[in-house]
């Protein structure tokens, strides 16, 4: 399996991920080693069987309607970085 | 014998007996941490001083488990304490709720000594993945304690704290506990509600225990099991009691021992301890046949394809605006997603997402995801094929005992290989135990694994139970060589 420099940087792109370019060998001959270990999948004995996406069964769960107290904004945002008037705070995106 | 060696159910006997006291149970585990956490590096955040005022507060609950202190592994949210899954993302993290095992465990009086190490975001197996710093295995400070729950194993072993929680999505609580010679048990998945578990992959994650004895791990899964709406994979079942299954009994125990486990990749050591075990559970009156569970390099390839596309999905949440760690390097919103992130996760961590995106992304999907989910379907049968002739099947944990601390940080698929023996259990959702059974000759834990059908989390801890009782590797204690 190769894994050429433009698709690990496109992965590294989908993923929203920065790759310097020491670490974009590295990736690429480990995600090559790990790839070679992962094709043994194409030679299992599959034909005809269902994907299990979940063990369990795979159903709808339903709660009831109810009002229920929800967590305190003042505490949920003190995690953010930025904060202001209640609100998570990002850059400008719209000119 | 000095209180911090006595496992839980022994301290609860003499706080009956009023042979002891809360308040010298506390105060045992305190000198210990004092002692030993230079040496072993097994807490991320210690909450020692915070405990002893909450045992005050919870000196008139009734539960009989009320102040007995535990540990927590640092990927289950816990109200007013840092949780920071061992990542620099969410290093000043501090949940705004309890996960839902927590308001167990709070419920039940006990007490959090505080958050232990971890490979970041549970991705690992030797805890040396943590931004920390690296826990050491206390039979030897110069081996790794194995992973992901690595501080949660050590912690016990080096009687920190009395028993701990950890998480298994691929052996991260049985691996561990193989390493350090102590009990790990890994529930069916659904037994044990997620919520407040930080995710890595949500399909095969489940919150377990770590224990000195499995007697212990009964009680503290009667806990922490149970049926919550906030988790919608959670199982809607009758509560039952584990310490009742413990009968000390395996006569007509129909025991499966599948013939893969034991190949080349299995450490000599390990298999003769193995073999002992084996000859052990048929002098108890146990049946125990060679099996085939041919399934088990297509379960690890299929692991790390699974785990790794759950975990580039789950990890797509980090992005520097809501929570976790945010980059000062940024001009517009997308550095902020990028910076973020390319500077708030470790090494192993962005190797896994890469490979999660590189299966999940187009003109791959179809050659690994979709093949690897019927691959899971596969596992699958093949268990219930061998559950119908058998009641357990038994392999070695791990291929081999505790590594050195470095020896394997930079081969990343030896590092995998190392859990064959425990991901197709995560892969099948079967509940899983690793026992004692015995130390090589540099006197390193071995441990052996059980394995259940769904929800039958009593046969597992009798089975394992009956052995221990019958044997006294638990009586084996860590050296702390160095």
């Amino acid at each position: 399996m190769q894994v050429s420099k433009e698709e690990i940087l496109h992965i590294a792109k989908l993923a929203n991920l920065n790759l310097k370019e020491e670490e974009v060998d590295t990736y690429m001959g480990h995600l090559e080693e790990i790839l070679n270990f992962a094709n043994i999948v194409n030679k299992a004995p599959i034909d005809g069987l269902e994907e299990t996406i979940g063990v369990n069964e795979a159903y709808n769960v339903f709660r009831k309607d109810e009002i229920i107290e929800s967590l305190n904004r003042d505490e949920l945002l003190q995690n953010a970085p930025e904060a202001q008037e209640g609100m998570f705070k990002i850059p400008k995106v719209i000119n | 014998m000095e209180i911090y060696e006595l496992t839980v159910h022994e301290l609860l006997e003499k706080l009956d007996k009023k042979e002891i006291t809360k308040e010298e149970i506390l105060a045992s585990y305190q000198n210990r941490i004092n002692e030993k956490e230079k040496d072993v590096q097994a807490f991320v955040t210690i909450t020692e001083q915070e405990a002893k005022e909450e045992i005050k507060q919870k000196a008139n609950n009734p539960s009989k488990l009320a102040g007995i202190p535990i540990g927590i592994k640092d990927n289950i949210c816990t109200k007013g304490v840092k949780t920071t899954c061992a990542s620099k993302m969410l290093e000043n993290f501090v949940a705004p709720y309890d996960a839902t095992v927590m308001e167990k465990i709070n419920e039940a009086g006990m007490v959090s000594f505080g958050k232990l190490n971890m490979d970041e975001f549970a991705m690992g197996g030797s805890t040396e993945h943590s931004y920390f710093k690296k826990t050491k295995n206390p039979w030897n400070l110069n081996k790794v304690p194995g992973g992901s729950s690595g501080g949660s194993a050590a912690a016990v072993a080096a009687g920190m704290v009395p028993w701990a929680l950890g998480s298994d999505t691929g052996g991260s609580i049985r691996q561990p506990a193989s390493f350090c010679g102590i009990v790990g048990l890994k529930p069916t998945y659904g037994l044990v509600s997620r919520f407040g578990l930080v995710a890595f992959a949500s399909s095969l994650d489940q919150i377990g225990t770590l224990t000195k004895d499995v007697k212990d791990s009964a009680l503290l899964l009667n806990v922490i099991a149970g049926h919550d709406e906030k988790d919608s994979t959670s199982a809607d079942r009758e509560k039952e009691d584990y310490t009742k299954a413990l009968k000390n009994d395996v006569k007509g125990l129909k025991i499966g021992v599948p013939k893969e486990y034991f190949g080349d990749g299995i450490n000599t050591e390990v298999k003769e301890a193995i073999e002992k075990v084996i000859e052990k559970y048929r002098q108890l009156g146990a049946t125990v046949e060679e099996c085939s569970l041919d399934v088990a390099d297509y379960a690890l390839a299929t692991y790390y394809i699974i785990a790794c596309a759950e975990a580039s999905s789950n990890l797509g949440r980090f992005d520097g605006i809501r929570y976790g760690y945010r980059t000062k390097n940024y001009e517009n919103l997308k550095d902020i997603y990028r910076n973020s992130r390319s500077e708030g996760f470790g090494a192993e961590v962005k190797r896994r997402i890469i490979l999660g995106t590189y299966v999940l992304s187009s003109g791959y999907y179809d050659a690994y995801y979709k093949k690897a989910q019927q691959v899971r379907t596969l596992v699958k049968n093949e268990y219930a094929k061998n559950f119908a002739k058998y009641d357990v099947i038994l392999t070695p944990t791990a291929s081999n005992v505790a590594f050195d601390i470095g020896s394997k940080i930079n081969d990343p698929l030896e590092m995998y290989l190392a859990d064959l023996c425990t991901v197709p259990v995560n892969i099948a959702g079967l509940p899983g135990i690793s026992v004692p059974c015995g130390l090589n000759s540099e006197g390193m834990p071995i441990g052996f694994q059980l394995i259940g059908k769904p929800f039958a989390e009593s046969t597992i801890l009798n089975a394992a139970y009956t052995y221990e009782q019958n044997t006294d590797f638990r009586k084996n204690k860590p050296e702390f060589k160095n």
